[in-house]
């Protein structure tokens, strides 16, 4: 037995050498490895209020209304009742917070509409779609239909 | 839309696994049949396959140390490969694959390798000067003890290993016919048998390289290239390989049994878009022409250059044919629509990341390590001969 435990000094040392690879993997994993990570699940916990702290770019169509009723009223009346503002407008929030300086955006209804409307066999058959070309024949689509109340 | 046959769901048009993904098993395949060659040289003490026992561990080694390359070069961020490691994730079968590959290098192979050639490591450290001499010592860790004594104690270990090691094959490849195999939503991977037949043209694969392997390095380096060895290693390959055809057929006659809902989109793909790949290139040139080729030296007697040429031919055409069996499950498995009722075109990119030049740099690479090892770690001259 102490003969055999003299003949493996080497594999003493190839132990050692994969203990201390093991020791410097935990110790860089300990450096590395964020604190929170785990906290919640398989991410970084502090990611949460990192995320929370940006700035919002949506502000919700409730707030657009506050200002905008009359439009609001004819969406609602209309086709594209269940559309966001945003859908189209774009992310408007900081319109919402100083309006005059921050103008919002108006999509040009020419390359807009068919986004949603362009025919596409891997959209639902029930949804409303057209084939721009034969459709609209080169005109915008705005021409013929509102934005905001589209069934003529 | 050019290209595409039927109807195909937007997402299913372009292929998300490229070439790359198809060279991954295989690179995986050869180290898992490599290695399990030389394990049954070991373990069972089979005498004629013992000259190309090192060559096997190093050509093993070599392909192993390739085999991440082509999935880091899909993922992109290679940097970012060390987070398996630092922040395991429990329930991803890819994610845990990291530690089946980290135990298969760590502890079986370079283990085993390093026990295996401790004596001659120490040797040089001794005969070479300069820094060769530096690089050989700290492969020895310092011991410098090669006593009988000591080396029957390595032998012993390095038995241990061995037979640790064979299991960790098995784990290593079966896991990636696992990944495919497990993939429910895909009638073309979605088997149990997947695993199985990955394994076993695994070790096809891996032997028919050590078939070739053996015969180019000893031709390089000017050693005999044995017949009986040869003989040997022929004769393993012929009875895996037809262990692993079975199995495929066995898949196969299942598939046209059962015959569910994505049978017959899956039998046209066959007959149409996989046609070349897998009729001609795996089953009959990749297969049925290796088999009798081997199967033929089982029942009659060639003469001996004859019998080189014959297993040389039907090592190319066996890689060729496993080349071929990875082609057509990972591209295969995306050529068709889950509505089953249309195909699409996969086009291999050629000087781009996931092109086919990455894919052929990515095949001569481990024949270049595999170079360095041998000047590293010479295999030696006729001392393990039976
Ligand atoms: C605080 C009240 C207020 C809110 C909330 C508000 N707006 Fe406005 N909006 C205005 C005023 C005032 C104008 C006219 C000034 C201007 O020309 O920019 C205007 C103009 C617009 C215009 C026309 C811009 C132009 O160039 O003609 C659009 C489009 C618009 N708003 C969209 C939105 C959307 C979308 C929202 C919700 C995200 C929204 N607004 C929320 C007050 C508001
Ligand atoms: C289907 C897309 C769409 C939706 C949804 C939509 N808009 Fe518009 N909106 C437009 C387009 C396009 C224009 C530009 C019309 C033009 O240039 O003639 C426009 C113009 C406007 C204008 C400028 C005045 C006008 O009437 O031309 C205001 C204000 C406005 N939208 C507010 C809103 C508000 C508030 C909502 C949500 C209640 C909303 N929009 C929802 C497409 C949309
Ligand atoms: C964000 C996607 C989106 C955009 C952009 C959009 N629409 Fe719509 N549209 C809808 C949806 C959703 C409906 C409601 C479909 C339904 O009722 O099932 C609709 C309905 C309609 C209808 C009524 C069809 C019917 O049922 O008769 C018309 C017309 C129409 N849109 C025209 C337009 C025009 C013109 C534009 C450009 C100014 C436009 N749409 C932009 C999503 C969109
Ligand atoms: C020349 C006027 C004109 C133009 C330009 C025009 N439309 Fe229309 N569109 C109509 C009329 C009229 C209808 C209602 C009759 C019908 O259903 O065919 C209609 C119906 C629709 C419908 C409902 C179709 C359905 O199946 O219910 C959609 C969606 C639509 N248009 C989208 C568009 C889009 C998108 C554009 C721009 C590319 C556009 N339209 C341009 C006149 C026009």
């Amino acid at each position: 037995m102490q003969k055999i435990l003299r003949e493996s000094g080497h594999l003493v040392r190839l132990a050692l050498v994969l203990a201390a690879g093991f020791l410097i993997f935990m110790a860089v994993r300990a450096a590395i490895v964020p604190k929170s990570f785990g906290q919640y699940g398989h991410y970084r916990g502090a990611v949460l209020e990192e995320i929370r702290a940006k700035p919002i770019s949506f502000a919700g169509r409730a707030t657009c209304e506050v200002c905008h009723d009359e439009v609001a009223k004819t969406k609602s009346e209309g086709k594209h009742a269940g559309l966001g503002c945003e859908a189209c407008h774009g992310p408007s929030a900081a319109h919402t917070e100083d309006p005059t300086t921050n103008h919002a955006f108006k999509p040009n209804p020419a390359t807009l509409c068919v986004r949603c409307h362009e025919a596409d066999r891997a959209r639902p058959k029930t949804f409303p779609q057209v084939t721009s070309k034969d459709h609209a024949n080169g005109m915008s689509c705005g021409d013929c239909h509102k934005p905001h109340s589209p069934k003529i | 839309m050019p290209g595409v046959d039927g109807f195909m769901y937007p997402n299913e048009v372009e292929l998300q696994w490229s070439i790359l993904i198809v060279l991954y098993p295989y690179l995986t395949g050869l180290v898992a049949g490599a290695f399990i060659l030389a394990s049954l040289a070991r373990v069972f003490n089979v005498k004629e396959v013992q000259p190309t026992y090192r060559i096997a561990l190093l050509t093993a080694l070599a392909f192993l140390l390739v085999a991440p390359l082509p999935l880091q070069l899909h993922l992109g961020h290679p940097e970012r490969s060390i987070e398996m490691y630092l922040t395991p994730h429990k329930t991803s079968a890819m994610a845990m694959f990291g530690f089946v590959y980290l135990w298969y290098l760590l502890i079986v192979l370079l283990m085993e390798i390093w026990l295996d050639y401790r004596k001659d490591i120490v040797i040089l450290s001794r005969t070479k000067t300069g820094f060769m001499r530096l690089v050989y010592r700290i492969l020895t860790l310092g011991s410098q003890n090669i006593s009988e004594e000591s080396r029957r104690v390595d032998d012993r270990v390095g038995l241990i290993v061995t037979i640790i090691g064979i299991p960790s094959a098995f784990l290593l490849h079966g896991y990636v016919g696992f990944i495919f195999g497990s993939v429910k939503a895909n009638p073309w991977w979605s088997t149990p048998l997947m695993p199985v037949v990955f394994l076993f043209s695994a070790m096809v694969s891996g032997i028919a390289t050590v078939l070739l392997v053996y015969q180019v390095v000893n031709k390089l380096r000017g050693q005999p290239v044995h017949m009986f060895c040869l003989d040997a290693i022929a004769k393993y390959l012929f009875y895996v390989f037809v262990i692993d055809f079975s199995l495929e057929m066995l898949d196969l006659v299942h598939r046209i049994y059962e015959s569910d809902e994505s049978f017959r989109s899956l039998d046209f793909m066959v007959h149409t878009k996989l046609y070349f790949s897998q009729i001609i290139l795996q089953i009959m040139l990749g297969t049925l022409v290796p088999l009798v080729l081997l199967g033929a030296n089982q029942v009659m007697k060639f003469g001996e250059s004859t019998r080189r040429k014959m297993y040389t031919v039907a090592g190319i055409l066996t890689m060729i044919g496993i080349f071929a069996m990875r082609w057509n499950v990972v591209i295969g498995g995306q050529l068709f629509s889950k509505s089953f009722l249309g195909y699409t075109t996969y086009k291999v990119e050629f000087a781009t990341r996931e092109g086919l030049l990455p894919a052929i740099a990515l095949l001569l690479l481990p024949l270049g390590i595999l170079w360095v090892l041998l000047k590293l770690l010479p295999p030696g001259e006729e001392e393990q001969t039976a």
